[in-house]
């Protein structure tokens, strides 16, 4: 899905806000939001794939304007409601006022039909897929060629996971990319690396 | 429509964190008893010392870090640390004097937090995720960390199931030093990747 959760290489932001000993929690509620987005997880109300999609659904404004801890409970009370465990309206009169929650879901996708098994040291290409759905492929590297410099075990297959189809697990690898040749003459010289599942890529030549 | 009446009428976020806790109770989840034990986990035993303990035995016994880099979810297994189902894979990434690793999440805000500690704010901001992966040298700077010019910077983007820590370089003063008084150096910011020691 092609949303504003897609952030590497966005242009325009400040500074990082960097403080010393920076925390993690800055209120009770965050911690709790944490927490109980977790012990849906534990209890099998949804699964974190499908809890990372939920998140980038948020309407875009919604979604740029909240703080880490409110997409969370988004996300939390999104799926709930999908899920039946409980209704909006019951959020709604419990909080006393409107509850936002995210956009509706596009269908998911199984694994890519032919899939390779690739060696570290393999020049690979991410496939030019424009997924409608849950993904774990960041668009700065959609189409780009790279390294293989590390292999996953299996991991579930998060374009199916977070839609509930069925699908094989299938591992990454950790694809070694210059950022010279991500951004042309727009970056500063490093290597960046991204763990890309099987399905997203193909033998370069 | 839909949109209007939200932006006006939204329940302060406190109140929709009880609003959600109220209606699992409800139904008999013990959601109350779940938030007390998830939240000390995250507050007390998720902290960025077990992963000063890592580095401080890697820094100390050459067959641990060999291991640790190998296989590094066995060996933090090892040293009695957990780590999540999700967290299938522990990437340690060596720094050295030429390189430095930077790990991030441009997706959202992943990290190896039961080793590492809870991410801190700013790597979750947009800020970070934004620009660490296209401005790594400029943003390090930013940071507090100027790296000379010929230092390779490998930026990490933690987007499956694969968690990573930096393994930093030892500062040469801690040389001999006990594992314990070494694991009070290491900080969280160094096992992210965006200081040194």
């Amino acid at each position: 899905m092609d949303g504003v959760h897609d952030l590497g290489g966005r242009q325009g932001f400040g500074p990082v806000r960097y403080t010393l000993n920076a925390p993690g929690f800055h209120a009770r509620w965050e911690v709790r939001a944490n927490s109980l987005y977790s012990f849906a997880v534990r209890s099998g109300i949804f699964n974190m794939d499908e809890y990372r999609h939920a998140i980038e659904r948020m309407e875009p404004r919604h979604y740029l304007g909240a703080s880490y801890y409110e997409r969370t409970l988004t996300s939390l009370a999104t799926l709930c409601v999908e899920k039946g465990v409980f209704t909006r309206e019951e959020l709604e009169q419990r909080a006393e006022g409107a509850f936002p929650l995210a956009g509706p879901s596009k269908p998911g996708r199984g694994n890519a039909v032919v899939r390779e098994r690739f060696q570290p040291g393999d020049r690979v290409r991410v496939r030019m897929d424009f997924v409608p759905g849950h993904i774990r492929l960041p668009a700065y590297i959609r189409g780009q060629t790279g390294v293989v410099v590390g292999e996953s075990p299996a991991y579930p297959f998060p374009d199916a996971h977070a839609h509930g189809v069925e699908a094989q697990d299938e591992p990454t690898y950790d694809v070694r990319f210059r950022s010279e040749d991500l951004w042309p003459n727009g970056a500063d010289s490093a290597l960046v690396h991204v763990g890309v599942f099987q399905s997203y890529l193909e033998r370069a030549g | 429509m839909e949109q209007v009446r939200a932006v006006l009428n939204v329940a302060p976020v406190e109140r929709r964190v009880d609003a959600i806790q109220a209606a699992f109770e409800a139904r008999g989840m013990k959601a109350t008893e779940a938030v007390a034990e998830l939240s000390h986990l995250a507050e007390e035993e998720w902290i960025p010392r077990n992963g000063a303990r890592v580095v401080a035995k890697a820094w100390t016994d050459s067959e641990f870090k060999r291991r640790l880099l190998a296989n590094g979810r066995a060996a933090v297994l090892e040293l009695g640390l957990s780590m999540p189902k999700h967290h299938r894979h522990l990437v340690v990434l060596e720094n050295t004097a030429k390189v430095q690793n930077v790990i991030c999440c441009t997706l959202c805000s992943c990290t190896a937090f039961t080793i590492i500690g809870i991410p801190p704010d700013w790597y979750k901001d947009l800020e970070y995720r934004a620009r660490v992966v296209r401005e790594s040298r400029t943003v390090l700077r930013e940071m507090g960390l100027d790296l000379p010019a010929d230092t390779e910077i490998r930026v990490w983007d933690t987007t499956a199931d694969t968690r990573y820590m930096v393994l930093p370089e030892q500062p040469a003063h801690t040389l001999g030093w006990p594992e314990d008084k070494l694991a009070d150096v290491v900080t969280r910011d160094a096992l992210i990747g965006v200081a040194r020691l």
